[in-house]
């Protein structure tokens, strides 16, 4: 019996053997509050002005950034551009096929991404937040660019006039008792922006591309909170009734 | 209309007129006497009587109507706005989270739903495990229980082809190509399922006509059956004993309790419970951590590109695990442990009959596991993971039901088994791995151990002896 | 014992509070399921004002613009053609549009804002058939004393310049004239008006 007990209990610590460490991506932790209409809004301009040129955002509708506090009309003179309704879904301009002969797979809708991109390394928006800062010079790549997030990928780096040039460079650290070489990052041509005023810019793209994941979220955690209210009322009162009823058991 | 002044129906069986029911007397009476509807009343809620000592693994029966009933009502909602294209499933989906009034909700109701339907059923499936609520007489209420579940994996597996995204599609993809691996019939069956070359359109289509009438249909009868099935010989209860055994003085069993108003009060509080762990997920964590609604799937389906990794929802990742842990080195093992069976059975056998029949039988599986591909005796296995659980009721020969009045034996073994299913399904979510493959692979073992080796060890188990009456 | 009058007591107020409970929150949770029902941002959009460029439409020729699903007519009428709707005031049924089928604007003479440009919904106030053109003013089969118009060919409903329904003909009511407004002299823009409809 003490034997089984035992090898019982020995199984049981199994699971423990698959944290075993799991070499992964490390990402950064994108700083953004969901609650910043201003940051919410320069996103959005960023996005219409830098991403739709080549991706979509099909599943959105212009009209549903009054959820970021402009009015329709603002929302037309700023961020839509000619020929499309306030009504209407975010397309790209660009033809599907011609994209893909351009840089050999179509580019990909972004309605939802900051959700698909999630994984055990962090959130769609961390993902995000660090792809966006980690682009480098790469003259073996066809558009010269790659990324340490999204390695050989096919985008070229679409802010790079506002980030600069960043290429991978080996520098010598201080790691666990002795001195390695380790792969950086390091901004080679400055851009128009600083670094910090960069990190900013993609804080609030990334911003609004996880507002634009979910557009209900803060609809959900509102009508949540008055649910857990109602549901708790009706706990007590069932409890209350249970108890009232088993008294005639014994 | 005044029913006490007209002459009733000829063939009412003299039934008295309803009372009790205030203004609605009249109308009741009325309806009683065309329609079984007091029968049907004290026969299953007011007269229903049963065991007084259900504790907390009673409030799942209850509960997995509930979400069966959620599930249809937002799916009913859900299908006015999905489209069941190839081209535009997927959008559908976000039509319904963005622009359909109050579709976002819908939505989560449904996908919480699904997982919340197994984790109700698992643990209403470990009640029997626990009391023995398989037992006679009550072996068909098992089957039918058995194959609700059976149905409801297929609801389940059917359903998330529907939002068409990656997982959606490669999920398909994988276990239709599971039955393309059997011998001889395997790809015809497989084009016949598919109806096309691969997952496609009208592979959609059918397994949306499948999720959205086909099975809930056959759920809803079964449901029924299984109740009935219940009724028919009372319920369980946490000692294992039958209280019909004990009758008092009115003819009803001493520890019974009407089910209505009793149950009917005590199951409400369940149910407010659940809604109020259901609405925190559903509103708070969605997601789940990506086990609920899996993140490759905000993925449009893409026939060209397999995800990097590949995992069925986490209700089916212990048989995954078994499916994977089977490799052509495990038919080795297999092998041994056929061999070691057959010598067990051989030296337990009363009859003559047994002891020709099994080492035949033993014969064949070990040319079949040296002929035919492991590939195929993983899809096997898998399937007998699930299809083992109809023998419960003849595997196990205690003499006693309940967990309570067990020995060390079983108790352990339950334990172990519980430990098991976890970790199976454990890496079966994870990317395949030596030291993931070997557990796996063990874990299996233990598995079909938990059954096959019962017939022994629950004889062998030290019972004790079952109290008259209903204890706690 | 007073006792078990209490609980009797007792248990029909947590009964009812339960029950009356329960009640508000099924019909709560019951809301999104209805508003669902509802047209959703697509249908919205889709059904969002239209814009007409009236600027190559002739005097005497009629444009047909799609408005929610529907066709809606605009047609130039020549100054015989706006004499023709004074002259055919006896001949329709309310020919001073008091039922309502259209905006306060369009409640005037020549049913319109402009009385140069008669815009309608093309679809006869009957059953829903499309009536077809007949602006010249001569004897037609349906009329000896025709003066232009519209002819419904479904059940022979008729209609004058202005939309207007002839009567003892079996449809009940003038054509539907939809909110509209001028952007510019050329371009109009239907399913929106002034007051923001």
């Amino acid at each position: 019996m003490k034997t089984l007990r035992a090898l019982v209990a020995a199984i049981a610590l199994i699971p423990l053997l698959a944290f075993a460490s799991e070499a992964g991506l490390k990402l950064d932790r994108a700083p953004i509050d969901e609650h910043d209409m201003a940051s919410l809004q320069r996103g959005a301009h960023t996005f219409v002005n830098y991403c739709l040129n080549c991706h979509s955002a099909g599943y959105m509708r212009y009209n549903r950034l009054r959820d970021l506090g402009l009015s329709e009309q603002q929302i037309r003179d700023n961020l839509v551009f000619t020929g499309v309704k306030v009504g209407d879904l975010m397309k790209t301009a660009v033809a599907p096929l011609e994209a893909k002969e351009w840089f050999g797979t179509a580019p990909p809708d972004l309605t939802v991404v900051a959700r698909s991109r999630s994984s055990e390394a962090g959130s769609g928006t961390d993902w995000l937040y660090t792809y966006l800062r980690s682009f480098y010079r790469d003259p073996k790549r066809p558009t010269g660019w790659n990324n340490t997030v999204y390695v050989n990928v096919a985008m070229p780096h679409a802010l790079w006039q506002l980030q600069g040039e960043q290429v991978v460079k080996e520098v010598e650290e201080q790691g666990p008792g002795y001195m390695r070489m380790v792969q950086r990052l390091v901004l080679d041509k400055p851009g128009l922006l600083k670094p910090a005023e960069y990190d900013q810019v993609v804080a609030d793209l990334v911003n609004y591309m996880t507002y634009m994941s979910e557009p209900a979220r803060h609809e959900r955690v509102t009508i949540g909170l008055g649910a857990m209210i109602v549901i708790f009322i009706l706990i007590a009162l069932s409890y209350a009734l249970k108890k009232e009823y088993w008294k005639d058991v014994h | 209309m005044d029913v006490t002044h007209t002459k009733p129906p000829i063939s009412h069986k003299n039934k008295p007129p309803v009372t009790g029911a205030g203004p609605l007397n009249e109308l009741l009476t009325w309806v009683d006497q065309r329609f079984p509807l007091l029968t049907l009343w004290r026969e299953h809620a007011s007269e229903y009587y049963a065991p007084k000592n259900f504790n907390f693994w009673y409030y799942f029966g209850s509960l997995a109507i509930l979400v069966l009933v959620i599930q249809i009502a937002t799916g009913i909602f859900l299908v006015m706005h999905y489209k069941p294209d190839a081209g535009q499933a997927f959008a559908s989906v976000e039509y319904i989270m963005r622009d359909v009034p109050g579709g976002w909700i819908i939505r989560y109701m449904h996908s919480t739903g699904a997982s919340a339907f197994f984790i109700v059923i698992y643990l209403h499936m470990f009640r029997g495990l626990l009391y023995g609520s398989y037992r006679s007489p009550r072996e068909l209420l098992w089957i039918v229980g058995m194959l609700i579940y059976l149905m409801l994996m297929a609801e389940a597996f059917f359903g998330y082809l529907l939002p068409w995204g990656q997982m959606s599609y490669w999920g398909a993809q994988v276990i239709v190509n599971l039955f393309d691996a059997l011998p001889l019939i395997g790809p015809e069956l497989a084009l016949w399922i598919r109806g096309d070359y691969v997952v496609s359109d009208a592979t959609l289509n059918r397994f949306f006509s499948f999720h959205v009438i086909a099975i809930p249909l056959v759920l809803l009868g079964l449901v029924a059956a299984h109740i009935m099935a219940l009724h028919e010989v009372g319920s369980n209860n946490p000692d294992g004993i039958e209280i019909k055994a004990n009758l008092g003085p009115d003819g009803h069993p001493v520890d019974g309790i009407p089910f209505h108003p009793y149950y009917s009060v005590k199951d409400t509080l369940g149910v407010m419970v659940f809604l109020a762990i259901f609405a925190i997920i559903m509103f708070f964590m969605p997601e789940f951590g990506g086990y609920f609604l899996e993140y490759n799937n905000f993925i449009p389906a893409d026939p060209l590109k397999t995800p990097s990794h590949i995992a069925p929802v986490w209700y089916f990742t212990p048989y995954y695990s078994i499916l994977r842990a089977t490799t052509s080195q495990f038919t080795y093992v297999l092998a041994a442990a056929v061999v070691a069976y057959t010598i067990l059975i051989w030296r337990s056998a009363a009859s003559a009959r047994a002891k020709m029949v099994t080492p035949v039988v033993a014969v064949i599986l070990l040319a079949g596991l040296f002929a035919i591909d492991a590939k195929v005796w993983g899809v096997a296995l898998m399937g007998l993971a699930v299809l083992i659980f109809f023998l419960l009721p003849w595997l196990d020969v205690s003499p006693v039901k309940s967990i309570r009045y067990r020995g060390g034996l079983y108790k352990s073994a339950l334990a172990l088994f519980v430990i098991v299913f976890v970790v199976l399904g454990y890496f079966g979510t994870q990317p395949v791995t030596d030291l993931g493959t070997r557990l796996s692979q063990l874990c299996t073992l233990l598995y079909f151990a938990f059954f096959l080796l019962m017939p022994w060890y629950t004889r062998m188990d030290r019972t004790r002896p079952t109290p008259t009456r209903l204890t706690h | 014992m007073s006792d078990h009058e209490l609980d009797e007591g007792k248990r029909r107020f947590l009964l009812t509070a339960t029950i009356v409970a329960s009640g508000v929150a099924a019909a709560t949770a019951a809301v999104p399921f209805v508003a669902s029902m509802l047209p959703s941002e697509r249908a919205k959009a889709a059904g969002a004002p239209v814009e007409a460029d009236i600027s190559q439409l002739a005097p005497g020729q009629k444009m047909t613009v799609e408005w929610r699903g529907k066709p809606v007519w605009i047609v130039r009428r020549t100054p015989e053609m706006l004499n023709a709707v004074k002259e055919d005031d006896p001949r329709v049924a309310d020919p001073e549009s008091k039922r309502s089928q259209q905006p306060d604007y369009a409640k005037n003479e020549f049913r319109s804002l402009k009385p140069e440009y008669l815009v309608v919904v093309g679809i006869c106030t009957h059953l829903g058939c499309s009536p077809v053109d007949r602006f010249a003013a001569q004897p037609e089969a349906f009329e000896a004393d025709w003066r232009g118009g519209f002819y419904c060919p479904c059940h022979g409903s008729l209609f004058d310049l202005a939309g207007r329904v002839y009567r003892n003909k079996p449809a009940p009511d003038n054509l539907t004239v939809p909110p509209y407004k001028f952007l510019a002299d050329t371009k109009l823009v239907i399913g929106e008006d002034s007051k923001g409809a």
